[in-house]
């Protein structure tokens, strides 16, 4: 199915559209609601959609349009990562135990979003409470990855990644605590990025792990990816760890203007850790990501070797922290408020044991019980005070290489998009598939993912940047700029509609 | 052997509630006695995706708790989980502090017993941390279900531990008083036991004398009475001690005390115990507390107790009895003050006599505190004043007193003249009643002149109830002395 211009437009250019009332958003709207129609049954990338609520959402949008109250994202539909809560609407963080939870209140990101006057077209899948790295843990099932279907779409965001790729939504919210933008991001062949934490408002994200998650935003573009993030961070008072400094406009930023056009990363130095590029690596990845490190040097990028001893330890460092906190956080799904409770039940324990058990898939049980075993009593110190201590390593060999770098770049993934259920057996394999992405997470870091190739398969191949605290502006620049020269982010999966 | 070869410890664990108007972590209301769970919001429900932001007023409350105790304030004090499962804990796990708590070491000093018999011990504090409160479990009947009140879950809490130097079960309730009566006075806490604001646990054990090992200690949770915090002490130590002696043992454990039957019983063994697994919070950054706050809340805080005792004592003479009791609550010690204020220093004494005295037994009789007195420091300065300077004799100071406390007039000096009550000086006044009660009373008059001193007094006697009492005694007694010419 060839993209129809509308579907494929940046967002800047249905702004356009929208302002100039050559196409209303009830009309944008409905071509994205009809396209998911269409094609979900395909994907599997939403879990909820409400044709109805996101129409007056667009007619509300097409009353501020005309009365010139226009913000960057009023009238542009977007889809919601199912870990925000939304204002009576189904929020279900993929889980049966939050199957019936319509939340009685927005998350601050969507309340930021709606105050924009962005329409909401729906809530994306994703791994069961945002615990995995492929979509595959969702009690709604798995997510297909849109190049392939019947690979995997990464994950935890992978329903979000989807949707953007498969151009379902123009631009999407995600999560991420260990990669779970930045990997999805990579696996559909979008752009992806996970800014500094406390940057983006956790209020209303149903908690995964609280000192990792963070909000992000995926585009095609790191283009569409500024304008989400613009209206996406801001100073929250109802989040303790939110950080109180004024927001930018991350999408005039990338618009700087440059002094030396065919060079315009003059004077950036990217670092390239030797650790991120080991000997067993996919030859095809390896290619894929020097290339494109080729081509940011092209662009007057200067490259130099880092060092990141200790990034190593980023997966049991990462996992342990995540599950210590999972175990705390997911306590409160327990039957008694909200949620899903047993049928019967004997007593007390019994209804928490029987409505946990049936309420919860066995990756988020599994993560429970080990990060349950982390805190207990005669193991805190040697794994939980320890994954603590070696956590502050990884931030610090993160600020040594900033001394001499402005950039890091890498492959985003030593991997792509794998056959679904290939990996549902070896967790762990899974898990040390977070490799790349888990570091930044534990130093706090923003990071982004962008497409640069694919492999033989035809499945596309992450590059991950990563920077300094609050240089969020820096890499969506750089990316930018390397989007203007090349045109990986313009490839579009050939998604078509299931057979009748 | 027999209960003197036994050594009794206690320490006590203290939840005082702070009084702010909104929850430790959340915006709702903390008033008492709603509707349940009208006061619970989104983060007290623990609805997914929420998150807590502490009350600082609930921190300032902290820091003025342990200057007034001369505490350690941490400059950086974490919050932790405490996780377990329990439906009137919503989130799972209740947020306290354990590694670092904010309020570090301490001491108070309290006045045991009274008389001849009371001394003064001081008291170390081992730490103060802040914490919030779960909601209630209802087990009525609702339906053959058990009700949830959430109301009280996100209360803020101090949670006030001792270290084990109190001996005697008159020690801590004297700690527990001077604890509650300190809350009150730096204003941090209503003090209300009856709505759960101060709740004692108390750890207790005994040792042989010069023992220096602890013994097994038992908990007693949740008592809400000074007299229950006493009567299950003794309990306790009495079933400790007869248990030890009998040549039994008992495990470290939880125990409850049945008001009812004023006994103890057994909740929880030290096996049952949870594992808590505590973690930091890492929704709540480490919570920091720089000097400058500190100071900025010293700024606010009142003359403290004991510094206020000792200047009762210094600027006024009074005796540390009377001072002691005149510091027993802020409300106490701020009527004393007031009245003091109205009369001069040079009549506190008259002041504290009348405060311990007449007002003090009125008090109690109406089962009133001072702060419902319905005569007020400045009436009650009014009249001492006029006590003071021999316009109206003790035993009309109480009549007048009288009519003040049932509101029979708006001050000492009013019903004084309403109803003529001035004492009488005049010399020809009293010298006219002397002359009439002489001539009635011949065989007192010829007694006295015969020897008996008794006769004297009672001439003085009829002077007074001729005068109804107004007649100043003393000029009454020199004017019937010089008439009978003795």
């Amino acid at each position: 199915m060839t993209l129809s211009p509308i579907f494929d437009a940046p967002v800047s250019v249905l702004r356009r559209a929208l302002d100039e009332k050559e196409i209303s958003s009830i009309e944008l709207t409905g071509l994205f609601l009809d396209r998911i129609e269409a094609l979900d049954p395909g994907l599997n990338a939403f879990i909820t959609v409400d044709r109805e609520r996101t129409l007056a959402e667009a007619r509300a949008a097409d009353e501020r349009i005309a009365r010139n109250e226009t913000k960057p994202l009023t009238g542009i539909p977007l889809a919601y990562k199912d870990v925000f809560c939304t204002e009576g609407m189904l929020t279900t963080c993929a889980s049966k135990m939050l199957s019936n939870f319509v939340s009685p209140y927005d998350a601050h990101v969507v309340s930021l979003l709606k105050q924009a006057g962005a329409v909401n077209l729906g809530k994306t899948n994703m791994d069961e409470c945002a615990m995995g790295s492929s979509s595959e843990t969702s009690y709604y099932g798995p997510v297909n990855n849109p190049w392939e279907p019947g690979h995997v779409a990464g994950g935890s965001s992978g329903g979000s990644a989807a949707a953007v790729a498969a151009r379902l939504a123009p631009i999407a919210t995600g999560s991420d605590t260990g990669g779970s933008v930045r990997q999805p991001a990579a696996f559909c062949g979008i752009t992806g990025i996970k800014p500094t934490y406390g940057l983006v408002s956790r209020y209303g994200m149903i908690a995964y792990a609280s000192s990792l998650d963070q909000g992000g935003a995926f585009g095609a573009s790191a283009e569409d990816c500024a304008l989400l993030l613009s209206a996406m961070t801001g100073f929250d008072p109802r989040d303790s760890t939110s950080l109180d400094r004024p927001t930018e406009n991350y999408a005039a930023a990338i618009e700087a203007p440059v002094s030396d056009a065919a060079r315009p990363l003059a004077g950036l130095t990217i670092g390239i850790p030797k650790e991120f590029f080991p000997d067993e690596m996919g030859s095809e990845i390896r290619a894929a990501v020097e290339e494109a490190l080729a081509q940011y040097r092209a662009l007057g990028a200067s490259l130099r070797d880092i060092d990141l001893p200790n990034a190593r330890l980023a997966i049991p460092v990462c996992y342990v922290i995540a599950m210590a906190e999972a175990s705390s956080n997911l306590s409160r799904f327990d039957g008694v408020r909200y949620g899903h409770r047993a049928a019967e039940y004997a007593d007390l324990v019994d209804m928490y044991c029987k409505s946990r058990s049936e309420g919860f898939g066995a990756e988020v049980q599994r993560r429970i019980l080990a990060g349950t075993f982390v805190l207990s009593h005669g193991y805190y110190d040697a794994y939980y005070l320890q994954a603590q201590k070696l956590r502050r390593l990884i931030a610090g060999d993160f600020q040594r290489a900033f001394a001499g770098c402005d950039l890091i770049a890498g492959p985003t993934s030593p991997v792509t998009a794998w056959v679904l259920g290939s990996m549902s057996d070896d967790p762990v394999q899974m898990y040390l598939a977070d490799i790349y992405t888990t570091p930044v997470n534990l130093a706090g870091l923003p990071g982004l993912s962008h497409p640069c190739g694919f492999d033989a398969a035809g499945l596309p191949i992450g590059l991950q940047l990563i920077g300094n605290y609050f240089s969020e502006a820096r890499l969506l620049t750089a990316t930018h700029r390397f989007q203007q020269a090349t045109d990986w982010h313009l490839r579009r999966p050939p998604v078509s509609a299931p057979a009748a | 052997m027999s209960r003197s070869d036994w050594e009794v410890v206690i320490g006590l664990e203290i939840h005082a509630q702070l009084s702010t108007s909104s929850k430790i972590f959340s915006g709702a209301s903390t008033a008492f006695g709603a509707q349940p769970n009208v006061q619970a919001c989104a983060e007290d429900i623990a609805l997914p995706g929420v998150l807590p932001v502490l009350n600082r007023g609930a921190v300032e409350r902290a820091i003025r708790f342990g200057l007034a105790l001369g505490s350690r304030i941490a400059p950086k004090s974490v919050f932790e989980r405490k996780n377990y499962f329990y439906p009137d804990l919503p989130a799972g796990y209740q947020v306290s502090q354990l590694e670092l708590p904010v309020v570090q070491g301490g001491t108070i000093t309290i006045r045991v017993g009274e008389g001849e018999g009371a001394y003064e011990k001081t008291i170390r504090l081992t730490r103060a941390h802040l914490e919030e409160d779960a909601g209630k479990s209802l087990h009525e009947d609702f339906h053959g279900m058990s009700g949830i009140d959430l109301n009280r879950a996100g209360m803020p809490l101090l949670e006030i531990v001792s270290e084990p130097d109190m001996r005697s079960s008159a020690e801590a309730a004297a700690y527990a008083r001077a604890i509650h009566a300190l809350v009150r006075w730096i204003d941090i806490c209503d003090g209300n036991m009856q709505e759960g604001s101060f709740r004692c646990d108390a750890n207790v054990s005994v040792r042989r004398k010069g023992a220096e090992a602890f013994g097994t200690r038992r908990e007693i949770k949740n008592l809400n009475s000074f007299r229950f915090l006493q009567q299950a002490i003794d309990f306790e130590v009495a079933w400790q001690i007869e248990t030890l002696e009998d040549g039994g043992r008992f495990e470290q454990s939880t125990v409850l005390f049945d008001p009812a039957t004023g006994q103890t019983r057994m909740m929880r063994s030290k096996e049952d115990a949870h594992d808590y697994r505590y973690f930091p919070d890492p929704n709540l950054l480490p919570l920091m507390i720089e000097p400058e706050w500190i100071e900025r809340v010293r700024a606010t805080m009142p003359e403290l107790p004991m510094a206020m005792k000792a200047r009762f004592e210094r600027e006024f003479g009074l005796s540390a009895q009377d001072a002691a009791a005149l510091i027993a609550s802020r409300e106490m010690a701020d009527y004393f003050s007031a009245v003091v204020a109205a009369t001069g220093a040079e009549h506190a004494k008259l002041c504290a006599n009348w405060m311990m005295g007449e007002l003090a037994a009125r008090l109690n009789r109406a089962g009133l505190e001072i702060d419902a007195a319905p005569v007020s420091g400045a009436q009650l300065a009014g009249l001492l004043l006029r006590i003071a300077d021999g316009s109206i004799s003790n035993a009309i100071a109480r009549q007048v007193f009288e009519a003040l406390w049932n509101g029979e007039g708006t001050d000492a000096d009013e019903i004084i003249e309403r109803l003529g009550l001035k004492q009488v000086t005049d010399s020809g006044a009293i010298e006219a009643m002397i002359e009439e009660v002489i001539a009635a009373n011949p065989k007192s008059v010829e007694e006295f002149r015969g020897g008996k001193e008794k006769a004297f007094n009672a001439l003085v006697g009829q002077v007074m109830k001729a005068s109804r009492g107004k007649a100043n005694p003393a000029r009454v007694n020199e004017l019937m002395r010089r008439r009978l010419g003795t």
